[in-house]
């Protein structure tokens, strides 16, 4: 037999978080602790289905008139509509002069795809693969794939964290910003930002906006922790809707993985905000072209959960309180480790986890501690040093305290 | 201004437009033969009984939600390919295989596409048979990848043009890659015989072609499973090592979860491995990781032996309704008097006929009788039921005696 074409098919490292996470399955040690992939878990440690979730699960179950009919290729109506206004707020004066679009999509990774796709296509020109984009030093590690494979050639990075000060490096920002050629792409975190935590405060996204309409722009939000970050949904929003008001045309990635506690049913959603409706319009229907050639459409199940609660009242008040519970647990766990630390005289300033917000941490641990960290204490984060605060519990805070403690003491 | 100024609208899509139109008439006659998901005799969309049995025990079992891995659900993925490869099957046993959860057939496709612009260096051109489904030519062209095409279709007969087939199969340049439909071709219905089948794999094979084989009906095409896969098992069992794109949709009813998988068969289990990692890294910037709920219903379909055997029960019911209506419309036919030769409607296969209709014909369908359809003259046969049968008949013979 011929040799086969994939004899040369290299072997692909592991997507390092879940790589992570199955080391700590296999790992038999009764301390362990994972504090690697982004997921809430309870105080006991576990995954929590949202009790509105719940609910609305046994709802559509016992509605027989539902089926599993194909979705419209733009998604569910009601779910769109209902989380595009979410992301954008009642008042929102793009909707209310309907100049806003929503895409249905797998997750926010999809969300991301879909107007990655989008861009490559038709911003800046046709096909132009030469737009720069710019994703924050550090960022999502999925960033940089999204917007490589959907075609761009020109990936850059933006100052963002300052490690020697642990805080937001704003004038880096800034400056990268005003040397960056026109109409590049600037890949924003809407809130809560992953990996590590730290968001502009509201006077800082005003120089941010004010630089960037001055210099053309496009602003593409990523906003996976809507609610979850603070407890509420409008100041999570905050950024979205001031850049919205600043007359910005732009895009929200938005994700219900967290803040609905949606993980597999894979639930985003692509809100679209344009100058009038007639843009927008032609903007949705090519959409709709790349949709069609890379899911066709999208899956129902966690949309309609979505859908439900958000144009219900009394659902979607029950829903604010189940994130408001979530966001409170993290903001506990957060001070809890943070007087722990303390307390030890653990070298070094800790109010950065406080001052951090949202699911992740950077620690500032150094990957020589970071591997201390896994391999003697068996407790596990990222190589960066960031640790997902859901991982924490009463039960193991004081252990994951003392090992920091040891890492940071033992190890230079 | 705003940046999307220069974007031009998207052309609309030609089988939305039936039924949009559909809804629109207000003729109580009307019949929507567009759709391309299974209705049952009152036209109803049907969820299976076995999909509603796995839906309860999914519901009693109180999953959490976390995150599947990128290949998605394990039970579903080693279910999908037993069902597509067979359980006897070497390949199958031997592991040399990768099976990707997809989102239904088009992710599968997609899945399938990029990782061929990525690592299959030998040839750009993908050859889809003529004619082929809409969106196979954008879903290969995004990947990247080129089209041409093979005769397929012999409209004067209205059924297989295979000496037009081998002829361009076999001048096919190597390394190639062709795109076969496993059955129930759409959007014809017609599909080669066993016979012929085997001179297509021994021809592929001398022209060292690389095989797709797009599976979206196993089970819903003669209303058995083994059959309908029997092309894909034939080229394996010849060495062919292909790749395969199945989807639940419809032999499952399960539309909008978007339950489908892609597989590669390897040279061994090493390779698959290897495959397998340049996969994830090919899913993860699309959409990180695929939607449970479809897969979840499906595994527990396929891996619970009575739930198994009910819905072998109920896909060969949803066969055996289009068999049924294949064969009333071709007996109203002759005894509306029609003179033509309307064999083709019962030797076809699966939910769509090429009923030979022109478009002239259509357009009277539509505009006279309230009957909806493409302008190729496709209808889906899931849309005729035992009430609108004689109607559907009465009008075909009107455009065309």
């Amino acid at each position: 037999m011929a040799a086969s074409i994939f004899a040369a098919v290299p072997r692909a490292p592991p997507v390092a978080v879940f790589k992570l996470t199955a080391d700590f399955r296999e790992d038999g040690d009764a301390r362990k602790v994972n504090l690697g992939v982004g997921a809430y878990r309870t105080d006991e440690g576990q995954p929590w289905v949202l009790p509105v979730v719940k609910k609305v699960e046994q709802m559509i179950a016992n509605d027989n008139s539902l089926n599993h009919e194909y979705l419209p290729i733009l998604g569910l109506p009601e779910f769109r509509a209902n989380a595009s206004r979410i992301a954008l707020g009642d008042d929102s004066p793009a909707i209310k002069e309907n100049r806003i679009g929503s895409v249905q999509s797998l997750g926010g990774t999809g969300a991301l795809r879909i107007g990655a796709e989008f861009l490559r296509r038709w911003y800046n020109g046709n096909n132009n693969t030469a737009t720069p984009v710019y994703i924050s030093a550090p960022s999502w590690e999925n960033h940089n794939s999204v917007f490589v494979d959907a075609g761009f050639k020109d990936i850059r990075t933006y100052h963002y964290w300052d490690a020697a000060k642990r805080g937001l490096d704003l004038q880096g920002l800034l400056d990268d910003m005003e040397k960056a050629p026109e109409f590049s792409i600037f890949i924003l975190h809407a809130c809560a930002h992953n990996p590590t935590g730290t968001d502009p405060t509201p006077d800082q996204w005003k120089q941010i906006a004010a630089v960037m309409k001055r210099r053309f722009l496009f602003p593409f939000f990523d906003s996976a922790y809507q609610g979850f970050a603070s407890g509420s949904l409008d100041k999570d929003a905050w950024a979205v809707r001031y850049f919205v008001s600043e007359g910005f045309e732009l895009f929200c990635a938005q994700s219900f993985s967290k803040n609905f506690g949606l993980y597999n049913e894979r639930v985003g959603n692509l809100t679209v905000v344009g100058k009038d409706t007639d843009n927008v319009q032609r903007v949705l229907s090519q959409m709709e072209k790349i949709v069609r050639t890379t899911w066709s459409n999208p899956p129902s199940q966690g949309a309609r959960i979505v859908a439900t609660t958000l144009a219900s009242p009394q659902l979607f008040a029950e829903w604010k309180d189940n994130v408001k519970t979530m966001a409170d647990r993290v903001l506990l766990m957060r001070s809890e480790l943070r007087s722990r630390l303390e307390s030890l005289g653990t070298p070094g300033t800790w109010n950065h986890i406080t001052e951090q917000i949202g699911m992740f941490s950077f620690t500032g641990l150094n990957p020589k501690q970071v591997e201390y960290m896994v391999k003697e204490k068996h407790i596990y984060l990222m190589a960066s040093g960031r640790i997902n605060m859901c991982g924490l519990t009463t039960k193991n805070l004081d252990y994951v305290a003392k090992s920091i403690h040891e890492a940071v003491t033992k190890i230079q | 201004s705003s940046w999307w100024s220069h974007v031009e609208m998207g052309p609309p899509d030609p089988i939305l437009g039936v039924t949009e139109a559909y809804k629109r008439d207000t003729n109580s006659k009307k019949m929507n033969l567009g759709v391309g998901a299974y209705r049952d005799d009152s036209g109803k969309p049907y969820v299976l009984s076995c999909v509603r049995k796995a839906e309860a025990m999914i519901a009693s079992k109180k999953m959490d939600k976390e995150y599947l891995p990128i290949g998605g659900l394990a039970d579903f993925t080693r279910a999908s390919a037993e069902l597509a490869l067979g359980e006897s099957s070497e390949a199958f046993k031997s592991g040399r295989y990768v099976t990707m959860q997809g989102i239904s057939g088009t992710g599968s496709l997609r899945i399938g596409a990029n990782f061929l612009q990525r690592f299959f260096k030998a040839s750009r051109d993908v050859y889809l048979p003529k004619p082929s489904w809409g969106n196979h030519t954008p879903i290969f062209r995004d990947a990247g990848l080129q089209l041409q095409a093979y005769r397929y279709y012999d409209p004067k007969t209205c059924s297989l043009d295979f000496s037009g087939a081998m002829d361009d199969i076999s001048k096919i340049p190597e390394k190639s890659i062709i795109l076969l439909h496993a059955c129930a071709h759409n959007p014809t219905g017609v599909d080669p015989r066993q016979e012929q089948w085997k001179e297509l794999a021994a021809t592929v094979k001398k022209r060292n072609l690389l095989v797709y084989f797009d599976m979206a009906y196993q089970g819903f095409a003669s209303g058995d499973i083994n059959r309908d896969a029997w092309a894909v098992r034939h080229f394996i069992d010849q060495g062919i090592n292909v790749l395969l794109s199945q989807s639940y949709a419809k032999n499952m009813g399960l539309y909008g979860e978007r339950a489908g998988a892609f597989t590669v068969i390897c040279s061994d289990a090493e390779e698959a491995k290897r495959v397998e990692s340049q996969l994830k890294i090919l899913i993860r910037p699309m959409y990180s990781n695929p939607p449970m709920n479809g897969a979840r219903i499906a595994s527990i379909i396929l891996n619970t032996p009575d739930l198994r055997k009910e819905w072998l029960t109920e896909v060969k019911g949803m066969a055996d309704r289009i068999i049924s209506m294949r064969t009333q419309l071709v007996a109203n036919l002759k005894k509306e008097g029609s003179s033509h030769n309307w064999q083709h409607i019962t030797d076809q296969i699966g939910m769509f006929c090429f009923t030979g209709l022109k478009p002239e014909q259509v357009e009277r369908l539509i505009k006279e009788f309230s009957i909806y359809m493409t302008k190729d003259g496709r209808i889906s046969v899931a849309g005729v039921t035992s009430g609108n049968v004689g109607y559907l008949a009465h009008a075909i013979h009107q455009v065309t005696k």
